[in-house]
């Protein structure tokens, strides 16, 4: 864990709202030099609050209109390993999100299908047919709010 | 605007490694240079590709403990999910609110620094909010994959 003091805290609230911005852009925006900004990101990389930066595509203009939350139970704990159960589910193009948690449910699911009947073929043929998988419930999102 | 093979996988290299000069991914795409940057100069004009986002670990800057909120609404009162996502918002530790159609209605995520400063949050903050009938919790314990990539 590293310090971030406020200008620090400015900068990943810039790099949030739009992570294509460059040193000197994020420089006007909190009131630093272009050179002291970029020492500054190198810093939060190294120390890792920033992972990456990746592209923010439209996933509806490519095609993908459905995004469900899934959690998932496991069967019978023990027959399956856990190991087994997270190399199956991390396989499946359409997971994005594999979250291990503790409470009602032990795995959370963010999975993307071109529609409802794309989403029931991942359901069934690759979700339900997982290692020591249990329980599943389908929350589909309707928005996101921020 | 119509995405061809070629766009497709341009994307796919793009999602792969965001940090790729456009020379690299013109390469890895098999394209010329001028032909490649024509076409993510379209896919961006045409709002395909939307921007960059920086990945954060906020474990690295200090939040500890991440709680996922499931939520179930009053859906007698009206306006419910309007004034109960208003209020959510004012909320600085939570973020990504999604409404939801299934069994719970809105999820939402809540980051604090340990577990007394969630408690403090969840007492004071989440409890407070508007049109609340149930609140299940499911607190993160390690993230096995997380990407944004599309299947494409």
């Amino acid at each position: 864990m590293i310090e971030l003091d406020e200008k620090d805290r400015a900068i990943l609230q810039a790099l949030k709202a739009d992570g294509g911005l460059n040193a000197g852009e994020v420089g006007k925006m909190v009131g630093l030099t272009q050179p002291a900004v970029w020492r500054r990101i190198r810093r939060l990389q190294e120390g890792g609050v920033i992972l990456s930066r990746r592209v923010r595509l439209n996933r509806v203009a490519l095609g993908f209109e459905v995004v469900v939350y899934l959690g998932v139970k496991l069967a019978a704990k023990g027959r399956a390993s856990l190991e087994d159960f997270e190399r199956a589910v991390c396989a499946i193009p359409e997971v994005q999100l594999v979250q291990h948690v503790l409470g009602v449910y032990d795995y959370r699911l963010k999975v993307v299908a071109r529609d409802l009947s794309d989403f029931e073929r991942i359901l069934r043929r690759r979700i339900m047919t997982l290692p020591g998988v249990g329980e599943v419930e389908s929350n589909v999102m309707l928005s996101e709010i921020g | 605007m119509q995405v061809d093979d070629i766009d497709r996988r341009i994307l796919r290299h793009l999602q792969a490694d965001g940090n790729q000069t456009m020379a690299e991914l013109a390469t890895e795409a098999g394209l010329s240079s001028g032909a490649c940057w024509r076409r993510v100069e379209k896919l961006e004009a045409s709002g395909v590709i939307m921007g960059r986002e920086v990945v954060l670990d906020y474990r690295a800057m200090g939040y500890a403990v991440e709680v996922f909120l499931r939520i179930t609404l009053d859906k007698t009162q009206s306006n419910a999910f309007n004034e109960f996502t208003k209020a959510a918002r004012q909320i600085p530790e939570v973020g990504g609110i999604q409404t939801l159609l299934g069994r719970v209605d809105i999820r939402m995520d809540v980051r604090a620094r340990d577990l007394a400063h969630y408690q403090e949050i969840y007492k004071a903050r989440i409890l407070a909010l508007p049109h609340i009938s149930d609140i299940e919790a499911l607190m993160l314990i390690s993230e096995v994959k997380n990407t944004e990539a599309l299947p494409l």
